[in-house]
């Protein structure tokens, strides 16, 4: 059976793929950023996970507002990155695992969660960012992959406490699978900030430690919160923090944290790195 | 849902059908010759999408406050301030009324 091995939760902000093609990891503006994810590295390469599913959203590269799913999974052999219009790289493309997509389709279709179903898909900076700082050199793809796309755009969105139920239901997909796979589950976007209006500029230190502290040990807690209330407490674009939310729920056994960063700013936006361990082998034996 | 947040727009059904050919031009952007178009003839390629008054103001003034008034999706607006060779700096900037160096020194003091 698939094995959940943990969680991530990243930043993904678009110029830190800048940052990345410029080589800027130990420039005093990005170190404290990128030196978080040192034991996120050791932790991986102990791991060695074989499949990420990561949660993200879609800004404006694959869907337009004309056609916007609630949650979207991609379901193909490879996938695609192209350009954004705003300059940053385009990445190599990604192994995904399409057998392994329509078994989490099925079960999650299965457990009522209708899902859209995306043999092509294009992958934006939600997505490529975090896997190039997770797993760094822009030919490195040690793991297949699995896009699901939440919608963090258009509202009225899913609500935290949806995501949440959906990251539940994509857990129990991933640990129904007959393969012997490790699986990461990643969430990416957040933290707090805001990039439209009169508030542009908006940072919540304060209220994004409560929601590191809360993901490890009591995500109910936050998924309880409301959307406005995430937007007011994090920003028009903190609300990113429901990929973030879907992630923790995917993670069904005994959770641990294993490490965490939070520096602001980049660009415009506090970032934040949270790896969780998933213990359900432990779990499993004790209660055997 | 309400928009009761100070100084913000939430990008709801409303806004969103406001902003649709706005929005649906700064797609078009993520094609660099589309983005070479645009530059060649800005008006050309406003009336093409079909840009409302208010949108077609506000992309010729570069005013982004207006521009999010009359649909815009700051992540689709983003792309179009590319082409301008803004960052997201620049527009937080714009939008707040400080200047660039200000809204910099803002979002390190909110790190302290």
């Amino acid at each position: 059976m698939a094995q959940i091995v943990g969680g991530v939760g990243t930043t993904h902000v678009p110029s830190i793929g800048n940052a990345i093609a410029k080589g800027l990891q130990h420039d005093p503006y990005w170190k404290p950023f990128f030196d978080g994810f040192s034991v996120a590295h050791d932790w991986l390469a102990q791991v060695k996970p074989d499949v990420a599913v990561v949660f993200y959203n879609d800004h404006g590269l694959n869907f337009f507002l004309d056609k916007i799913p609630t949650f979207a999974v991609g379901a193909a052999a490879e996938y695609r990155n192209s350009d954004e219009g705003w300059g940053i790289p385009v990445s190599r493309p990604f192994p995904g695992d399409a057998a392994f997509s329509w078994h989490i389709i099925e079960a999650l279709v299965a457990d009522e969660f209708d899902v859209t179903m995306c043999q092509e898909m294009l992958v934006d900076h939600a997505f490529t960012i975090p896997l190039a700082l997770l797993w760094p050199g822009a030919d490195n793809r040690p793991v297949r992959t699995i896009p699901i796309a939440v919608n963090t755009v258009q509202h009225p969105l899913p609500s935290p406490a949806r995501c949440y139920k959906f990251g539940q239901a994509v857990g129990r997909a991933i640990e129904s699978y007959q393969q012997g796979l490790k699986v990461l589950v990643v969430g990416t976007g957040g933290l707090s900030h805001q990039l439209d209006g009169k508030r542009a500029g908006f940072i919540n230190k304060e209220f994004d430690l409560w929601c590191l502290d809360r993901l490890v040990g009591d995500p109910a807690a936050l998924a309880r919160c409301s959307t406005r209330e995430i937007i007011e407490e994090a920003g028009t674009q903190g609300v990113e923090l429901l990929n973030w939310i879907a992630m923790r729920g995917a993670l069904t056994g005994r959770v641990t944290k294993r490490h965490s960063n939070y520096h602001v700013p980049i660009s415009n936006t506090a970032s934040g790195l949270l790896v969780l361990e998933n213990h359900v082998q432990a779990e499993l034996r004790k209660a055997g | 849902m309400k928009q009761d947040i100070q100084g913000t727009i939430m990008f709801d059904g409303a806004q969103a059908q406001k902003g649709l050919a706005l929005n649906k031009m700064c797609f078009s952007f993520n094609d660099a010759d589309n983005r070479a178009a645009f530059l060649r003839d800005e008006a050309a390629y406003c009336e093409k999408y079909g840009l409302t008054p208010a949108q077609r103001a506000a992309v010729a003034r570069r005013n982004v406050l207006d521009m999010i008034e009359a649909g815009g999706n700051v992540y689709y607006l983003a792309k179009l301030a590319g082409i301008f060779g803004l960052n997201v700096q620049d527009i937080g900037a714009q939008q707040t009324g400080m200047s660039v160096e200000a809204f910099k020194a803002k979002l390190l003091a909110a790190g302290r």
